[in-house]
């Protein structure tokens, strides 16, 4: 399934496979289109998937790269950061929790910087360097942040990393730690993308979210990829899925979509239900006022990794939504603690504030009826706890003791006595 | 109203390739118009049907104008517009 061109969404036009993001004509956003296989040999391809290495590169065949990287197509988990073949877990006490029939976590947070972006950096990565580039960076909101320091480092390449200055202290931590430029805009997330896009058209970098994004996005396939090989190449019947600029959840939707297009897999499409926090729901919103179109935004609230007032594929997520039988939803600061602490509670899996809104709304689509009795839920939990620490703090308590048999009884098993 | 407005690198040949342009109008639609009456191209590539093509974002001194008025949006003398594409980040 070779790149072809990048074609742009709205227009149609067609550009090389270039360092583009926006079709000249309209403004419109440029996705890779590919040359459609003619495929034969379904168990083949099967099988060469499963013989490929343990990360996203088992998938380089339908990712937009002119040769997978590495020193060998079969050795490629050898370049950079192996990203992907993350967890599917299979959450019985989450499901039983919510009364749901069957529940599966694909648990993201286990990328080596601990966030789905890391799928999405490698494949930016490795076509800025077949394009070229010596400079990798990025506008982010912490998680991304830390993919593409850790991926520049894994890598060679300088990077540019560019965060909102009031970030999460761990995801700057997170951060610095690879020896990256760490630039602190002051401003939110949207002012951060604002001067990055500017920027993009000045320097000779390629910010793997802005002029590599049609290569950058495609990586968010592979969730969907993966999810379908870990259920035994069939689709799940719904996946829950968080919503910041609207590109993950559009992405997951195609390729499950490109999967059974191929042949590979069997099942009907997923419907896609989308995780918004009140804080900053520019596409629940829409979709609740059935817009095609997001109002901008100024975000709020604790879910700072989902806080884009401005989310570029908006439209495509609510078309996702609508088109799929699924649906967008929002839930509140308060909700999204919850959702860590029911996820973390039972399925040992501890989840930044994007899960927990994920996670929420799960339960909230549970609680309202939404999904049937007989239904294989995807849950796609995208980051690590340890990133948000501050969500959890002083939701629990502990005793304090002195290292005492009887101050453990007395004071642990019998309550505390001050 | 005398305003800056600054293009952005796609848009700069249908603009005999210049960054910046300098135009007149007391609203950011007004702006906008002037700016097409010195380039025409312009207009198809940032308007539709009368409004701001979806994937495009116009800033009046860093605020999104869709976050204020719209094209009614009032400028003031010296201010400044800035062209971007919508589709990036996340």
């Amino acid at each position: 399934m070779a790149a072809r061109s990048l074609r742009c969404r709205e227009c149609e036009a067609e550009y090389e496979l270039e360092a583009k993001y926006v079709c000249e004509r309209c403004f419109g956003p440029l996705e890779v289109s590919y040359e459609r296989p003619e495929i034969l040999d379904v168990d083949g391809l099967r099988r060469r998937i499963q013989a490929g290495p343990q990360n996203i590169w088992r998938y380089a065949d339908f990712l937009p790269l002119a040769a997978p990287p590495g020193p060998s197509a079969r050795l490629a988990s050898r370049a950079g950061l192996p990203a992907g073949c993350t967890p599917l877990v299979r959450a019985d006490r989450l499901a039983e929790r919510l009364g749901l029939r069957e529940v599966w976590v694909k648990n993201d947070s286990a990328n080596p910087t601990h966030s789905f972006k890391d799928r999405v950096v490698t494949v930016a990565a490795a076509r800025a360097r077949e394009l070229g580039f010596e400079t990798l960076a990025c506008a982010s909101t912490g998680n991304l942040a830390n993919a593409t320091a850790a991926t520049g480092a894994a890598l060679g390449l300088e990077t540019y990393v560019f965060i909102p200055s009031d970030l999460e202290e761990q995801k700057i931590l997170a951060t610095g730690v690879y020896g990256t430029n760490l630039v602190k805009v002051r401003g939110n997330y949207d002012d951060v993308n604002r001067l990055c896009t500017e920027l993009s058209g000045e320097r000779d970098w390629a910010f793997v979210n802005v002029n590599m994004r049609p290569y950058y996005a495609e990586g968010s396939k592979t969730v969907a990829y993966e999810v379908a090989e870990q259920l035994g190449w069939r689709t799940p019947d719904r996946v829950v899925a968080p919503i910041a600029s609207g590109s993950l959840f559009t992405k997951i939707a195609k390729g499950f979509q490109e999967f059974s297009d191929l042949g590979l897999i069997e099942g009907d499409q997923p419907r896609m239900n989308g995780a918004q926090a009140t804080g900053c729901s520019p596409v629940a919103t829409a979709y609740a006022e059935g817009q095609d179109y997001c109002r901008p935004v100024r975000p709020t609230g604790i879910a700072k990794s989902l806080a884009i007032g401005s989310p570029a594929d908006g439209p495509y997520a609510l078309d996702a939504a609508r088109k799929s039988g699924g649906g967008i939803d929002a839930v509140d600061d308060d909700e999204i603690r919850a959702g860590i602490r029911l996820l973390a509670e039972t399925t040992g899996i501890f989840t930044e504030t994007a899960g927990g809104v994920t996670t929420a709304t799960l339960a909230k689509l549970a609680a309202r009826g939404d999904i049937a009795p007989d239904e294989r839920v995807v849950l796609v939990i995208t980051g690590d706890g340890l990133k948000t620490l501050d969500a959890v703090r002083d939701t629990f308590t502990a005793h304090e003791i002195d290292a005492s048999f009887d101050q453990f009884v007395e004071q642990v098993e019998g309550g505390v006595r001050v | 109203m005398a305003v800056t407005v600054k293009l952005p690198t796609q848009l700069r040949a249908a603009a005999g390739g210049q960054a910046t342009a300098q135009v007149q109008g007391a609203t950011v639609g007004e702006a906008l118009e002037s700016l097409f009456s010195e380039h025409g191209e312009l207009r198809d590539r940032l308007m539709q049907d009368g409004d701001l093509r979806r994937f495009v974002n116009v800033y009046l001194d860093d605020e999104d104008v869709r976050t204020l008025d719209g094209l009614a949006t009032p400028v003031r003398e010296g201010g400044q517009l800035t062209i971007l594409p919508a589709v990036a980040g996340g």
